[in-house]
């Protein structure tokens, strides 16, 4: 038993717990110390998930570098991980976005005493152990083979997020801006944690079910294995209730039309480095859960329900990009966009042909790595001129080109321009979609367009033009700022031309996932047979 | 029925029970340390009274809680459990873990009482939460002159530990009468306890006029369903009422007559339900907790929230799992009636408290709700559920309530959630330490809350009681909401200029919130010995 996969997991958990413990940051020296070690930490991680992504092989068993520990005999629950290669690129991609989080919101947490305000001495480490924490849980999910260890650090996740959200944000706007800030924080949580208790009853009920025929079990790949060669039979309507269940409180996280509300506050309030870490690292635990549970322990509810997915997916691609057309926010457009891109996400997944879920989980990493560097480009840009509003922006390229250079390069990158990765997993899962589905499939498209409108507008409106008042000074990106933006860029351009190490990866586990639900991709002959085909499954 | 026999026979030779005492002697060391307090408090000098009662208290507790670890290490909950006392008393695994777990919060609350840093020192004398002279008309020339001379209510210990030790009786009696009897030596004192708060006595007397008048009421319906069972079953004993019930016992003349009568065992059974859901604060006998657990002196409250709870669902449990376990489509309807009830309700109204004790008053109707959904699975994996529930329960309620006997202002403890706006700022510690119970009493996962939580729900969805678990989870995202909302006040508000301040307390109550907040963690993160614990305890002995 190798403990890589505990020892990805446990350094961020320690290292929350060694930068909550240092002494209370001060002093500008104490700060930089704090600072320093999570920094540290977030390395180390990095550094242990790519020793992960490297020994994972492609070729061999479905979960790798296995590994269980002793938890709670009493329920069947012990502490099981296991990577699969959906599971490894995107704890892959937390690692990377970890430490730039960190490096962008460098000064977000330092104290600052305003007349009227009180702020903890211990804010700075607060601020980094919080990531750090929400790290180490994101990890676990991705790598808990437990369906127990999985809900349990799925819930326990929103309460280090709750904090950063509702604590640490833009702190010029004085108290309407912190009213909703903690608005936001509480709208994230409530809305998670419905979500998160739905599915308690739907883990308990599934755990009851196995455990009446004699599978007192939480472990993920016994579950699977049983319910695939029928060992455990789950009655239909049940199945269908328990899917429901756990499919409610992934679409809350990941957020899918109707229940996207949340996320436009929590990334409008939050600071940028937050807001990234929301919709490029945590929300795509529920994108993942919804091809490693979902699929796998319902995988027929999963068909029955996969239409209306589809159409849910559907609306929240067209709507999330109209509502970012109109979006007055910098921040709150980049949510929108969000909201539309995870359509696309949850529309390849629910497609159920190889090159949609591909497609999906590459573009559960791209999303991450573009939107990261369109987001923290933003957030630089909001902290210089201290304002959300486009309204306020124009002809910013005049005086700070590299910034708006880079900025252009995530607006690109959202709009999937061909060449940027982003572009490969839309085109991946559009094509998966239209295989089986092509009416939802053509209405699709219609997303890029839309997202070509939002993108482009808000490089119109804020870049170009006569320069605004209150712009002119705007200094251009700073060494440490550049040093985030550019690994994100790098990648992107990286994994648009050259995406095989993450298909590769990725194949093998997507075909796994499909074969648990007993689908294979449509013959592709004839458009109207693969029509006649995709209605028959 | 020997002895029954024998004294209402002509033999003029009354044999004498038979006591195990060994197996008794956690209630007789607890008793025995009360009377001890009585004594202290006639005749030891008042300045030496408080040091003496606070060691008899602990002594006492922590000589009752060995008791209870020998007699579980010598197998008195599993191999040997039995009845006592010519079949008064069950010693099983229940009793003697509940036993446990009430002796542990009692020390914990005692450490609470005893805390004399929190209040500002009068005229040079140390006091604490508890008024001077309770004897003393609130406002009074006498009050003035006890307050001037530094007098402490050292009574509050002696008084405490026969609530104890009622409350180590009540989830061990095996008859009716022996329950009735565990319940008012258990009542009786807290009465006193919850009208003896230094500041706002009227409000405290009030509380206490109201918990009396209510709780002699419970006790009567109580009372009353004993006697209609008896006259049901012929016999006050928990098994015998069984064995007359499911047809088993002997039908003698007299019970062929009685037991045609369900009307008797019906309402017998329900007035016994009313007494005892009364006391565990259930929807529709819930109303008195608000208000006493507002007025009563916080270290009381926090130990009445954790042990009368606890005491009062072992009684509940040992009622429902011996003497009507063959009842129980008679009975079920109502209990899912009253859980969803006691779960709904406590959720809601808590959601608009604007004092933090009211509030942790409602939250403890809804885990009332919650433990009442895995004891309605009726088996013994409900059984343990309840039982480690209880465990993880006591902990978190007794520790918030320390906490909240230090966020004070000028006037005492600042219980108005107003005054706890931005306390995360000023004292991130204690607010951490708050918010970390706050998030257990969510039942968020990693706290023992959850853990419990999980356990009873799965419980009551393993008995088929599948609509209480949806019951269950939707009132714990209402709950969840009021949680939140402290949190939020105390993390994300500014503090309010006269707002509260954080008193910092002495090693005593600082003991109890450390306690509190390692076994809300060990219990969450770590709770297998104790689920075991549980579960080995959870067989009731007949």
């Amino acid at each position: 038993m190798s403990y890589l996969l505990a020892a990805t997991c446990a350094v961020p958990a320690a290292g929350a717990v060694l930068t909550a413990a240092l002494p209370a940051g001060d002093t500008g020296a104490r700060r930089r110390t704090i600072k320093a070690v999570a920094l540290a930490v977030s390395a180390a991680t990095l550094a242990l998930a790519a020793a992960v992504a490297a020994s994972f092989e492609p070729g061999g068993p479905r979960y790798q570098l296995t590994e269980s520990h002793s938890w709670i005999r009493s329920f069947g629950i012990s502490f099981s991980l296991g990577a699969d290669g959906i599971g490894t690129v995107l704890v892959l991609l937390t690692a990377v976005l970890v430490p730039l989080v960190m490096l962008a919101g460098w000064h977000d947490a330092d104290p600052v005493q305003t007349e009227g305000t009180f702020e903890s001495k211990r804010r700075t480490q607060g601020f980094f152990a919080l990531i750090l924490a929400v790290e180490a849980m994101v990890v676990v999910s991705f790598l808990a083979t437990d369906v127990f260890v999985f809900y349990v650090f799925f819930e326990a996740m929103l309460i280090p997020m709750y904090f950063l959200i509702g604590g640490f944000g833009d702190r010029a706007g004085g108290p309407e801006a912190a009213r909703q800030r903690s608005y936001a924080a509480v709208k994230f949580l409530l809305y998670n944690l419905l979500g998160g208790l739905v599915m308690l009853a739907a883990v308990i009920g599934l755990y009851v079910i196995a455990a009446d025929q004699g599978l007192a079990t939480f472990d993920l790949p016994t579950l699977t294995g049983a319910i695939a060669d029928g060992k455990l039979s789950i009655d239909p309507t049940a199945e269908k209730a328990l899917f429901l269940g756990f499919f409610f409180a992934f679409a809350v996280k990941a957020p899918l039309w109707p229940l996207h509300t949340w996320l436009p506050n929590a990334m409008g309030e939050a600071t940028a480095g937050t807001a990234v870490l929301i919709t490029a690292v945590v929300d795509k635990v529920g994108t993942f859960a919804m091809l490693r549970f979902c699929l796998g322990l319902f995988p027929d509810a999963s068909k029955t329900f996969a239409p209306a997915i589809l159409v849910l997916s559907l609306i929240g691609i067209v709507y999330g990009a109209l509502v970012a057309v109109a979006q007055k926010d910098i921040k709150r457009l980049v949510a929108y966009a969000s909201i539309s891109h995870f359509g696309f996400i949850i529309m390849g997944i629910f497609a159920m042909t190889s090159q949609g879920q591909t497609g999906a989980t590459l573009y559960m990493v791209n999303h991450g790595l573009a939107t990261a560097a369109w987001m923290l480009v933003a957030g630089f840009l909001i902290s210089r001129r201290g304002s959300r509003l486009i309204a306020d922006y124009g002809g910013v390229q005049k005086v700070a080109p590299i910034l708006a250079g880079t900025f252009l390069l995530g607006n690109l990158a959202t709009l999937s321009l061909p060449g940027m990765a982003p572009f490969v997993s839309e085109f991946l899962v559009l094509v998966g979609t239209f295989t089986r589905y092509p009416v939802i499939g053509i209405i699709a498209t219609f997303g890029i367009v839309l997202a070509a409108l939002y993108a482009l507008l808000l490089y119109q409106r804020t870049m170009t033009g006569p320069v605004k008042a209150g712009v002119e000074n705007v200094p251009d990106l700073k060494a440490r700022e550049l040093l985030v933006v550019a690994p994100l860029v790098a990648l992107t351009l990286l994994l648009g031309v050259y995406p095989k190490p993450l298909t590769d990866i990725v194949n093998p586990a997507v075909d796994a996932t499909l074969s648990q639900v007993h689908q294979s991709d449509p013959a592709p002959a004839h458009p109207v047979a693969a029509t006649t085909g995709g209605e028959q499954k | 029925m020997s002895w029954l026999a024998a004294a209402g026979g002509n033999s003029p030779s009354i044999p004498a029970p038979h006591i195990e005492y060994g197996q008794l002697s956690p209630m007789l060391v607890v008793f025995g340390a009360a009377l001890v307090g009585v004594l202290v408090e006639a005749f030891l000098p008042r300045r030496r009274r408080f040091t003496a009662q606070v060691g008899v208290s602990l002594l006492g507790l922590v000589g009752a809680f060995a008791a209870v670890v020998v007699l579980a290490a010598q197998g008195h909950g599993t191999t040997k459990a039995g009845l006592l006392a010519m079949g008064a008393v069950a010693i099983d695994g229940p009793a003697l873990f509940l036993q446990g777990v009430i002796l542990l919060t009692a020390v914990l609350a005692v450490l609470t009482y005893a805390e004399g840093r929190l209040e500002p020192r009068l005229n040079g004398h140390t006091v604490d939460a508890f008024a001077p002279q309770g004897a003393a008309v609130p406002g009074g020339e006498q009050e003035r002159e006890a307050t001037r001379e530094g007098f402490r209510t050292s009574e509050v210990f002696p008084l405490t530990l026969f609530a104890v030790g009622g409350m180590l009786l009540f989830p061990a009696a095996n008859d009716l009468l022996t329950m009735f009897v565990a319940l008012e030596v258990l009542s009786l004192p807290l009465y006193l306890l919850c009208a003896l708060a230094r500041r706002r006595r009227l409000l405290s007397q009030e509380a206490a006029v109201k918990y009396f008048l209510l709780g002699a009421f419970a006790s009567a319906f109580f009372l009353f369903g004993t006697a209609l069972l008896y006259g049901y079953a012929g016999s006050v004993s928990l098994p015998e009422i069984a064995d007359v019930i499911s047809g088993v016992a002997p039908v003698t003349p007299a019970l062929a007559v009685t037991t045609q009568n369900d009307a008797l065992l019906l309402i017998g059974l329900a007035m016994l339900a009313v007494g005892l859901l009364f006391k565990v604060g259930a929807v529709p006998f819930h109303s008195w907790t608000p208000d006493v657990y507002q007025g009563a002196p916080t270290p009381v409250t926090g130990f009445m929230a954790a042990a009368t709870k606890t005491a009062a669902f072992g009684a509940l449990l040992r009622l429902f799992y011996v003497a009507f376990p063959g009842l129980r489509w008679d009975w079920r309807p109502v209990m899912w009636g009253v859980a969803i009830l006691t779960m709904v309700v406590g959720a809601i109204l808590a959601v608009t408290q604007q004092d933090v004790k009211r509030l942790l008053a409602y939250s403890s109707i809804a885990h009332a709700g919650f433990i009442l959904t895995g004891m309605i699975a009726t088996d013994k994996q409900g059984l343990s559920a309840v039982l480690f529930y209880l465990l993880a329960y006591s902990f978190v309620t007794l520790g918030a309530f320390a906490v909240v006997t230090l966020v004070r202002d000028s006037k005492g403890e600042a219980t108005h959630l107003s005054s706890w706006a931005g306390l995360g700022r000023r004292s991130p510690l204690l607010a951490a330490v708050f918010a970390l119970f706050l998030l257990a009493f969510a039942g968020i996962p990693l706290t023992s809350g959850f853990t419990g939580k999980f356990a009873v729900f799965q419980a009551a969805a393993a008995g088929g009681a599948t609509p209480l678990v949806i019951v269950g989870v939707l009132s714990s995202a209402v709950a969840a909401f009021f949680y939140i909302r402290v949190i939020v006040l105390m993390f994300f508000s500014d503090p309010q200029p006269g707002g509260a301040s954080v008193a910092v307390p002495s090693p005593l109550t600082a003991t109890a919130i450390a306690v509190g907040v390692l076994v809300t963690l060990g219990l969450g993160l770590l709770p297998q010995y104790f689920l075991d614990l549980a579960t080995k305890a959870s067989v009731f002995v007949r």
